[in-house]
């Protein structure tokens, strides 16, 4: 029975996501290399920082287990900031703003989506007009500059805390059970992780492929929205631009977490983790005191490496 | 030969019309000068777009060539501007057919061609900030200056560079093993495997080429604007899938041309040139860029979805 349990265990350890280890290394090195890793700040402070990514990336995860891509998730979210802002500036009640800003994303994700699913077009380069697209729109409409100091009621989403937690941390908890519970226990989660099996049997099975393919840009899009409120009261301001690269961080956390581009095989805890690994590879190489250029080489470097990893081992 | 024609009609008639519609906006459009300059902004992104072509008829795509741009234009400058111009030069055309090659050899493992390129976007697009640490050069010796604002014969050189790589791009594609294989593999690629041909071979050689052209088209834009900062390749990536999928080259690998990418540069540059004749906020440009991307790739599946119903 040992035998057999090891066997398991042996397994297990071979085919983890390359997320667990490259968290654990990054960890480990940084906690070696800076007095400030290990602290209950920093930590905290990691995990405020990897919501708006771990928010993302659940979306992203769903997308690319349907066999899809969304490079526009940045620039969508940075749009949505933008709309949220600008809607609070306008005295817009708060809870409008922010669905105002989740309707956006949601309405770039079903863009996508009915051009992807109906036309049947390669889903990279549908959502890389639509990054063009979005960007452009928030830049026309803040005509390139920043919307600061939007009060109170917007910063409450980084600030405030529910029974002694960061809103930002309960705030990711929650997207992670509810797109938990949607992958695992529901219908559509079946259908989504069969999307990335053969969809022509799916089709010819009279399963609506093409609905749930546009629900998986959209959950993808109102995913963005929430993402956008949360950086948006992060930095008390939108900025257009802000979210150009969190596609390719999002992407990243998602492969580094195990979800493969082909044939289904995903794990929603990976991309969390994944997330967390990106996050704190950022996190170090700032406390390293790196600056943001070398930032975002050293993290196309990393990323690429596991990736190249990950696809050399054949998962 | 009549095939092409008809193919290529809707395109000839929208640059016949954005020709008219320029000229009524504007009596400046219809100038020599003007349109000597169009020819010549046309020429950068026909150069972007040339590698690209390539890449995406073997149904891959290169995202990174705005930024492999950057970087090698970043790198080369700074010795270009010492007065190594040749060496400069070089080293700025090794770096951008390195970037192609480690392209290449991501795909040749089995990345999805979208994730290793995209990956190099951001990694040479970092490097490239590394190097210029947020700065700008400018000021290169007249005799590199030559490259992007001379003219012989009265002609501006880079028009001229434009028409020597079509015409390379052509011949190469046409008459070459190499693309026939380019069009075979994009059209089939297992079975381009199975009939013996060196596929991984030619992957590397596309994507090097890509990186390659890249670089060069770097070269020719700094050389065109006297100045080089790490964010010049990110606004042209775009335009330059762009113009080759209004080109009519299938991003599903297998078909289009060099030619068409030709005349989809042509197109993208008149929108360019006519929304900056109209005035309208630069900000516009990358929403109107996305646009015509979607739509044009759009309009091309709604096409080919009536032949194969026909």
């Amino acid at each position: 029975m040992s035998e057999t349990l090891r066997r398991e265990w042996t397994r297990r350890v071979a085919m983890a996501p390359g997320a667990v280890y490259a968290l654990i290394l990054l960890s480990l090195v940084f906690a070696l290399f800076t007095a400030q890793f290990l602290t209950l700040h920093n930590l905290t402070n990691v995990g405020m920082q990897g919501s708006v990514l771990v928010i993302v990336s659940l979306g992203m995860t769903l997308i690319i287990l349907s066999e899809g891509i969304d490079l526009s998730i940045g620039p969508v979210l940075g749009l949505a900031g933008v709309v949220l802002a600008l809607a609070v500036k306008q005295q817009v009640a708060l809870p409008l703003a922010i669905l105002a800003a989740i309707a956006t994303g949601g309405t770039f994700g079903a863009l996508n989506g009915v051009l992807i699913s109906r036309l049947g077009l390669p889903p990279f380069v549908v959502t890389l007009g639509s990054f063009g697209m979005a960007q452009g729109l928030a830049l026309v409409l803040t005509e390139g500059s920043s919307v600061p100091g939007l009060g109170p009621g917007v910063q409450y989403f980084n600030d405030g805390r529910i029974l002694g937690f960061q809103v930002p941390i309960i705030m990711t908890a929650i997207a992670f059970l509810v797109v938990y519970v949607i992958l695992y226990y529901t219908k559509f989660g079946t259908y989504v992780f069969a999307l990335g099996g053969n969809q022509e049997a799916l089709a010819l099975a009279g399963v609506r492929t093409r609905l749930y393919k546009t629900g998986v840009y959209v959950l993808g899009g109102i995913l963005a929205g929430v993402g956008a409120l949360v950086m948006t009261a992060r930095m008390n301001a939108a900025h257009p631009t802000v979210g150009v690269g969190l596609e390719f961080d999002a992407i990243a956390s998602v492969i580094l977490g195990g979800t493969s581009f082909e044939r289904g095989k995903g794990w929603l805890g990976g991309t969390m983790i994944g997330a967390l690994a990106v996050s704190v590879l950022r996190n170090g190489l700032n406390l390293i005191g790196l600056s943001t250029s070398w930032q975002v080489s050293m993290v196309g470097v990393v990323i690429i490496l596991a990736i190249v990893v990950d696809s050399l081992r054949g998962i | 030969m009549s095939h092409f024609w008809l193919s290529s009609l809707p395109r000839l008639v929208m640059i016949i019309v954005l020709l008219v519609a320029l000229s009524f906006v504007s009596p400046a459009f219809l100038s020599v000068q003007n349109l000597t300059n169009i020819l010549r902004q046309a020429s950068l992104l026909f150069l972007l777009a040339s590698g690209l072509t390539v890449v995406i008829l073997t149904a891959g795509i290169d995202l990174s060539i705005g930024s492999v741009l950057a970087l090698s234009a970043s790198v080369a400058a700074n010795f270009i501007q010492q007065g190594w111009i040749w060496a400069g030069s070089l080293i700025g055309l090794a770096i951008g057919a390195a970037c192609g090659l480690l392209n290449g050899l991501m795909v040749a493992v089995g990345l999805p061609p979208f994730i290793a390129t995209y990956g190099m976007l951001w990694v040479a697009e970092g490097f490239a900030q590394v190097f210029m640490k947020g700065e700008i050069i400018s000021g290169f010796p007249t005799g590199f200056r030559f490259l992007g604002a001379g003219y012989l014969a009265g002609v501006p050189v880079p028009i001229l560079v434009m028409i020597v790589v079509l015409m390379v791009c052509i011949f190469a594609l046409r008459r070459t093993n190499f693309g026939r294989y380019v069009y075979f593999f994009g059209a089939n690629r297992e079975a381009a495997r199975l009939s013996g041909i060196n596929t991984r071979g030619n992957l590397l050689l596309v994507y090097s080429l890509s990186g390659l052209i890249s670089a060069f088209a770097g070269l020719v834009y700094i050389s065109r604007i006297d100045a080089v900062e790490s964010t010049i390749g990110e606004p042209l990536l775009l335009p330059a899938i762009a113009a080759v999928c209004i080109g009519g080259t299938s991003l599903f690998g297998g078909e289009g041309g060099i030619g068409g990418t030709m005349v989809g540069a042509l197109i993208m540059t008149l929108v360019t040139n006519g929304m900056n004749l109209l005035n309208a906020s630069p900000y516009w440009q990358p929403f109107v860029m996305g646009a015509i991307v979607v739509l044009s790739v759009a309009i091309d599946q709604f096409g080919s979805a009536k032949v194969e119903t026909a």
